[in-house]
């Protein structure tokens, strides 16, 4: 039998190979990102294309957010518009238990960057992401369990709804019965940082106690960002070539035949819902942390939306895809199209800063230029950049005429 | 010889329509019962009801010794009832070999955390139901080289084949075919009745189907129930059924009776399209 888990050949060495000096090139990314700068040259516009490597950070929280949104998406059929919540429910665990909101109470545990005596509840922060994980992972099951037993465009617009709510509520919960639990729209922070403390054992000294205090704070949170990609694509492969992943497949083709194989429509659902919120909410508390703040503004409907851009225009249902989706849209919006405009700007000779209304500014456009990268899309490559071998055929199928879906047909029959 | 299913008085109504109207029935450990009757009878609705995709409106189906009617589908299945679609229900972008995987879910218990860190108990778990399929591939017919392609690539025939494998990985008591003659040549059909067959001798399984192709029914059931808008009209061997009055009629329109009552029956299935009169 021609197992594709059981052995590894040469082409699977190769690529191994290639992945590897790819891996080894993003970790010492900050150490020459300078050199790459001076290379093109400092005063250079075009200099301004290098991504910096606070950007690089931003881009690893969205490739953890759109791989987590593939699984529920892309695996599992179930369409997400609200998916930003979970990455709320992280942000939140974050201003919650490492800042001094709760100044009534002065708890520590692990924390870095404030003394023992500074009021609130602080917790360390890798503690957090765990408990971030937790905490999302519960609440997408108590978002699914009612939801998930609609399906198609009903599914989506609850969780549009739920999309809403958890902004609103955040909002305005800075006075439930006089208790402020999420201080409105001013948001929460200072939220502590991330850093490994002063005890660490085995005597190493290398690693930062706080990575704040650290000359290249960047570059540290870089690298745990890249970490959690890491294990955020491990996690993602390992469960799409399992049972789970399996039976996810199957409901997405058919949810009829899927039950009567003895597939558990609402667990399975469920669990699909439960994991992609655990990583919104692991990438949530960090990139809280990161920020050192979080807002109600963070997580608005826009952000689910393109979240969900990044893994139709990556490939939905293929990881690879959807990350690569995601380093497109998060590096042309954080500063991509500020560097085009710029370029564009100053080679037209044009001031930025003094002619008010005959520069190019694309980044206030980008609503527009994320549209269009999408109808183009759609219109040429619907599969997505990189698409999965299994929405690959099904769209030539489709575009050959096969019906392949039986939605008709199962409409009438109750759904347990 | 016990009763390995059994519907009392199953009844299922959509809005004023009864699809399905107190029918009792019961299948005999390992039988080979066929469902017959015209277009609109109620069969598939009769069979969504034993297989957990309808809730019966009133009545109840034991199976095994256990109350199944409400139950849902996945638990039908745990509990020993597999089956198939009249209209082919594969998972079209899955291999072969997953679909059949697909249908062991409820006898695996691979979870999320032991998936993730594969360990020893789950690689063992997964080699297992991949040997368990491929075989149960072999023994329907398809050759493992299918294993790349998807199913929506395979032909008509081996798309049939691949619903019963899948079928059958479930590890069913009782299998559930509902038209898995249809659209195939009489060669095909004959082999899938010595099919049927075999199912029962080497697998130990009762077989319950729906079938139009009367050669097939005749050939292999050892009962045959009869419904005809939502009523059961008669039941018995197949010479019984043959020669019934009120099977000819439904079939055929009262007056055509005597026009095919000598006949061996495998004509019926070439009229079955017109409706009753």
């Amino acid at each position: 039998m021609t197992s594709r888990l059981d052995h590894l050949d040469r082409a699977k060495l190769i690529k191994l190979a290639i992945g590897i000096g790819f891996a080894v090139l993003l970790f010492f990314y900050p150490s020459y990102q300078q050199d790459l700068v001076n290379a093109v040259g400092a005063d250079n516009t075009a200099a301004q294309f290098v991504p910096t490597v606070f950007n690089m950070v931003v881009i690893c929280v969205y490739v953890v957010m759109a791989i987590g949104l593939n699984m529920v998406v892309g695996y599992a059929g179930l369409l997400d518009l609200g998916y930003v919540a979970f990455y709320a429910v992280g942000a939140y665990v974050a201003g919650w238990f490492a800042t001094q909101q709760f100044s009534q109470v002065t708890f520590h545990f692990g924390d870095v960057g404030s003394t023992s005596t500074v009021p609130g509840i602080h917790v360390s922060i890798w503690l957090l992401m765990v408990g971030a994980a937790v905490l999302a992972a519960l609440f997408g099951i108590i978002i699914g369990l009612p939801t998930l037993r609609l399906r198609g465009d009903y599914l989506a617009i609850v969780t549009l709804g739920f999309g809403e709510i958890i902004p609103q509520f955040v909002r305005n919960a800075d006075s439930l019965h006089g208790f402020n639990l999420t201080n409105g729209s001013f948001g929460l922070s200072p939220i502590d940082p991330l850093g490994f403390g002063t005890n660490i054992p085995l005597g190493i000294t290398t690693l930062p106690a706080n990575f704040l205090t650290m000359s290249n704070a960047d570059t540290w949170y870089y690298r745990v960002g890249l970490a959690l990609v890491a294990l955020t694509i491990f996690c993602s492969i390992r469960i799409r070539d399992s049972r789970l992943g399996r039976a996810w497949v199957a409901i997405r083709e058919d949810e009829i035949a899927a039950g009567a194989m003895g597939v558990p429509l609402m667990r399975t659902k469920t669990a699909a819902y439960a994991l992609g919120a655990l990583f919104g909410g692991v990438a949530g508390c960090f990139y809280a942390t990161y920020k050192g703040a979080t807002f109600p503004g963070d997580f608005y409907l826009n952000i689910s939306i393109i979240i969900l851009c990044m893994v139709v225009l990556g490939g939905m249902g293929n990881v690879w895809g959807v990350t690569l989706g995601a380093i497109i849209i998060t590096y042309l919006n954080f500063q991509g199209l500020g560097a085009i405009g710029n370029n564009i700007n100053s080679g037209f000779g044009i001031d930025p800063h003094s002619s008010l209304g005959q520069h190019l500014d694309p980044p206030s456009n980008q609503g527009i230029i994320f549209g269009l990268i999408l109808v183009i899309m759609m219109l040429f490559r619907p599969e997505g950049l990189i698409p999965s071998r299994r929405r690959k055929i099904e769209f030539e199928a489709k575009a050959e005429g096969v019906e392949v879906d039986l939605d008709d047909a199962v409409s009438e029959i109750d759904i347990r | 010889m016990t009763d390995l299913l059994v519907a009392r008085k199953v009844r299922k109504e959509f809005g004023g329509l009864v699809a399905c109207n107190d029918v009792d029935f019961n299948v005999p450990e390992r039988g080979i019962v066929s469902l017959i009757g015209p277009n609109g009878a109620g069969k598939t609705t009769f069979f969504n009801m034993l297989t957990g995709a309808y809730t019966p409106t009133s009545g109840e189906v034991t199976f095994d010794g256990t109350e199944i009617a409400g139950l849902p589908p996945h638990r039908v299945t745990e509990l020993g009832i597999g089956r198939t679609f009249q209209n082919i229900r594969l998972f079209q972008t899955m291999s072969s070999l997953e679909n059949v995987m697909v249908g062991m879910h409820c006898r695996t218990k691979g979870g999320v955390v032991r998936s993730i860190l594969r360990t020893p108990g789950i690689r063992r778990e997964e080699r297992e139901s991949r040997a368990k399929a491929a075989e149960i591939l072999r023994y329907v017919g398809l050759a493992e080289s299918v294993d790349e392609d998807f199913a929506m690539n395979l032909s008509y025939g081996d798309q049939r084949r691949l619903e019963v494998a899948r079928a059958l990985a479930t590890d069913p008591k009782l299998v559930l075919l509902d038209e898995p003659t249809a659209g195939m040549n009489p060669q095909e059909s004959r082999d899938f009745t010595a099919f049927v067959s075999r199912l029962r001798d080497e697998r130990d399984l009762t077989v319950l189907m729906i079938e139009h192709d009367m050669k097939v029914v005749m050939g292999v059931s050892d009962r045959v129930t009869v419904l005809d808008r939502g009523e059961k009209i008669a039941e018995g061997s197949p010479a019984e059924i043959q020669a019934d009055q009120r099977v000819i009629e439904a079939y055929l329109g009262t007056g055509a009776a005597g026009s095919v009552g000598s006949d061996n029956g495998g004509d019926a299935a070439a009229v079955e399209e017109e409706e009753p009169a």
